[in-house]
């Protein structure tokens, strides 16, 4: 079971929430130049990261809000949780700041 | 028939746990092992979506009497509205305000401005569960820290009991808690408190 921290609600049971897929997939500028190749890469193809990868999640049972997971694929280690908008943590960042996160969710809660 | 009819819709709903009341008050269980379970039928909820920090909000707040709650768990409360927070820019409003007053005032409050005002009060029903049990009842199947010094009187949390998502908000130290199911989970979600509550019935097993 993974513990992902919401950033809204902090850490919450696997099953609170649903998985979306890579993060930062960008829609494209115009859809309608693109062949049939690019919008096959851009609707079906996706990374297959060994190490941190960063992936949508959606809180469904709590906030219902999207936001973004950086996750090591080897390890299934949640490195970060930050809301849509917000910059792809680096991974060594991302560590310090789950920690951090850690700690102000303990001290958060009464 | 011709009776019912003229009855009015009012007179015909029926409480989606009607028809285990009988079997949650039987299930009453008192003492120092206490724990009791019941609903709490149509009880007026309003969903409510707005930017927290535009003027449509403050004028909500006034409305209400009350500041909706900026971050999750906490709740406020005014005369008979209490104001649970479910997102960053999603509250529910749950009152003993009639409905279709309510819903008209907050309506008149959010002036056309985004965001929504619903009457939701048929989404899901209210269980109540009571007595110094009533917490290791809720642990056998929520993963939350429910513990005192985690959880509180007066915080809402959306989240899970058994595989069933609800809304949970502790109203005393008794400890009491409210449950707010959706109306189709909630005969699941009543029968699976009564099976966990059925062990406090009996002789503890040391
Ligand atoms: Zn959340």
């Amino acid at each position: 079971m993974l513990l992902i921290s919401c950033p809204w609600c902090g850490p919450r049971d696997e099953t609170e929430y649903h998985y979306g897929g890579q993060a930062h997939v960008a829609y494209p500028h115009s859809p309608a130049d693109l062949d049939d190749r690019q919008w096959a890469e851009y609707v079906f193809y996706r990374d297959n990261t060994k190490g941190p990868f960063a992936e949508r999640w959606m809180h469904s049972t709590g906030c219902r809000r999207w936001f973004n997971v950086l996750r090591d694929t080897v390890t299934n280690e949640v490195l970060a949780a930050y809301r849509i908008g917000e910059p792809r943590p680096e991974p060594q960042q991302a560590a310090a700041h789950a920690a951090a996160q850690a700690v102000a969710h303990a001290g958060g809660e009464r | 028939m011709a009776e019912q009819i003229t009855a009015g819709p009012a007179r015909l709903r029926r409480s989606p746990l009607a028809h285990l009341e009988e079997r949650m008050r039987a299930a009453t269980v008192t003492g120092p092992r206490g724990v009791s379970l019941s609903e709490w039928p149509y009880i007026t909820m309003v969903s409510l979506r707005v930017d927290p920090e535009s003027e449509a909000a403050a004028r909500i707040e006034k409305t209400l009497g009350a500041p909706l709650p900026r971050r999750c768990g906490d709740t406020t409360s005014a005369g008979p509205h209490t104001v649970l927070w479910l997102g960053p820019d999603e509250w529910m409003v749950v009152s003993q305000a009639e409905h279709p007053a309510l819903t008209a005032e907050l309506t008149e409050a959010l002036d056309g401005d985004p965001g929504s005002v619903v009457d939701v009060s048929a989404n899901r029903t209210t269980l109540e569960l009571s007595g110094p049990m009533a917490r290791e009842v809720l642990e056998k199947g929520c993963a939350l820290d429910l513990h005192p010094r985690a959880f509180e009187p007066g915080q809402a949390v959306s989240t899970q009991v058994g595989p069933v998502p609800v809304i949970l908000w502790q109203t005393d130290e008794a400890p009491s808690y409210r449950l707010f199911p959706r109306a189709s989970f909630a005969d699941y979600l009543a029968r699976w408190l009564l099976d966990a509550i059925d062990e406090y019935a009996r002789p503890e097993v040391t």
